[in-house]
């Protein structure tokens, strides 16, 4: 599906400049929400980059010959795709401390949710290597290349240009994961939303506004990612 | 740390083994209620109704971006409003249903558009009526794709029913949070519960491939 990102945002601007402009009232809650927004993107931001890493490292690791990081690989995966986030979450920041590590609120929800996350996209990876032909692989191997060289330049950028709309989508997925993160204290949009609630009773501004904000992050995901798909397939794609 | 079995098996387990229930009964439900909304939203998005399609398309588009907790937080404090008085159960159902519907209706649709083109038009040559041309031709072929797709979906709404433990459905991690608040004890708890999503979702994802399997093969035969 193209469509253009300016068609989206622009509407959508003026949607909720309207918006304001007609509910006098949101001023009494938008700066409790502009806070959580924050948190919410602090909290995204670095998860989004942490579970790219860890998706190409376990994704490769799931294909690996050898037995033991194979055997790793497929634990994480099978063990964070498994359990729900929230779960995860919990267990992070409550039973961990038990077993002597006590993390903080944010880095608990940093980890919960990039190691749940990664563990998707791992799987995403490991399809994407797959689909990657057979004969680039023997090609790396008759040219004798170095298991740096046969993944860093000829495997891997073939397999991410397969790879980005499916990461483009678990990466929605994983902002959407961020309204969990106040199950650990965090108090990020949703939560933010919950308690202006309690206090103003507007109810239909608030969620609609919170709806309106996530929808946008959203888009600015999407936007972004057709817009890797673009670049990768004009430098890095074979056809 | 300190595991305690017996405080395992005399507390923890008899009280989470029913919301265990509770949890495989929101599941299911609210999985039933998506399959049925999203039948509907595929049909409105397949329209010839331009307008009608925009609509479904557009309504698709905005709850993928949206958090399931968001669903959940608006009906559970929207409907008393309008005097709409539900009990947080099917309040979650509800939520779930809702929020699981736009996936059901992209997955059906895919599976729709994979049957070939070729087969529409044979049916039409052959003078089938409507009724016959889904029932005998577009469906049979249409729902082994769509099987593992949806039996996925499942799965990821039964590893989202600990969000409804927010608004005091009496599930899992409900329970789990409820014994923790009774006795400050967090690790075998939420250790549980955890071990529990982990052993049931590896179950059923081992099931869905069976019957993946199973349904490719009587396909193979019927060819």
């Amino acid at each position: 599906m193209t469509r253009s990102p300016i068609a989206i945002l622009v509407p959508l601007a003026f949607m909720a400049g309207l918006y304001f402009a007609v509910f006098s009232p949101v001023s009494q809650f938008l700066p409790a929400l502009l806070k959580g927004l924050t948190v919410t993107v602090s909290v995204a931001v670095p998860s989004i980059l942490f579970t790219y890493v860890i998706s190409i490292a376990a994704g490769l690791g799931r294909l690996s010959t050898v037995l033991p990081l194979r055997w790793l690989s497929a634990v994480y995966i099978e063990v964070f795709r498994g359990v729900s986030l929230l779960v995860i979450l919990f267990w992070l920041y409550f039973v961990l401390p038990e077993f002597g590590l006590t993390l903080s609120a944010y880095t608990a929800a940093f980890l919960g949710i990039s190691l749940n996350a990664g563990a998707y996209g791992a799987e995403i990876v490991r399809g994407a290597v797959q689909a990657v032909p057979r004969g680039q692989f023997e090609a790396c191997v008759t040219l004798n290349l170095t298991l740096w060289h046969k993944y860093g330049r000829i495997i891997l950028p073939q397999a991410l240009v397969i790879a980005v709309p499916a990461m483009t989508n678990m990466t929605i997925e994983l902002l959407k994961g961020t309204a969990l993160v106040s199950a650990v204290t965090l108090v990020d949009l949703t939560a933010a939303g919950v308690r202006q609630n309690q206090l103003t009773y507007q109810t239909v501004e608030i969620f609609s506004a919170l709806a309106l904000v996530y929808f946008c992050l959203a888009q600015v995901i999407r936007v972004s990612g057709t817009q890797l798909e673009q670049v990768f397939n004009r430098h890095l794609g074979a056809q | 740390m300190d595991w305690r079995w017996d405080f395992t098996f005399d507390t923890v387990m008899p009280r989470i083994l029913p919301g265990l229930w509770v949890t495989i009964e929101v599941t299911f439900l609210s999985f039933a209620l998506s399959l049925f909304l999203g039948l509907f939203l595929m049909i409105a998005k397949r329209s010839k109704i331009r307008a009608l399609s925009l609509i479904a398309g557009e309504f698709i588009e905005f709850m993928r971006g949206m958090p399931l907790l968001v669903v959940i937080f608006f009906l559970f404090f929207m409907l008393p409003e309008v005097d709409i008085f539900l009990a947080p159960f099917w309040t979650g159902v509800l939520a779930m249903g809702i929020y699981n519907a736009a996936p059901a209706a992209e997955i059906m649709r895919g599976g729709l558009q994979a049957v070939p083109k070729g087969q529409w038009e044979a049916a039409h040559v052959l003078n089938y009526s409507t009724f016959r041309t889904w029932r005998h031709i577009i469906l049979p072929q249409a729902i082994g794709p769509v099987v593992p797709g949806l039996g996925n979906l499942l799965i990821l709404a039964f590893k989202e029913t600990p969000l409804l433990s927010f608004v005091a459905v009496p599930e899992m991690l409900d329970a789990a949070k409820r014994i923790t608040s009774e006795t400050y004890r967090f690790t075998e708890p939420l250790t549980v519960v955890g071990i529990l999503f982990l052993i049931l979702s590896l179950g059923s994802a081992l099931l869905i491939r069976l019957v993946e399997r199973h349904m490719l093969r009587e396909y193979h035969h019927a060819k």
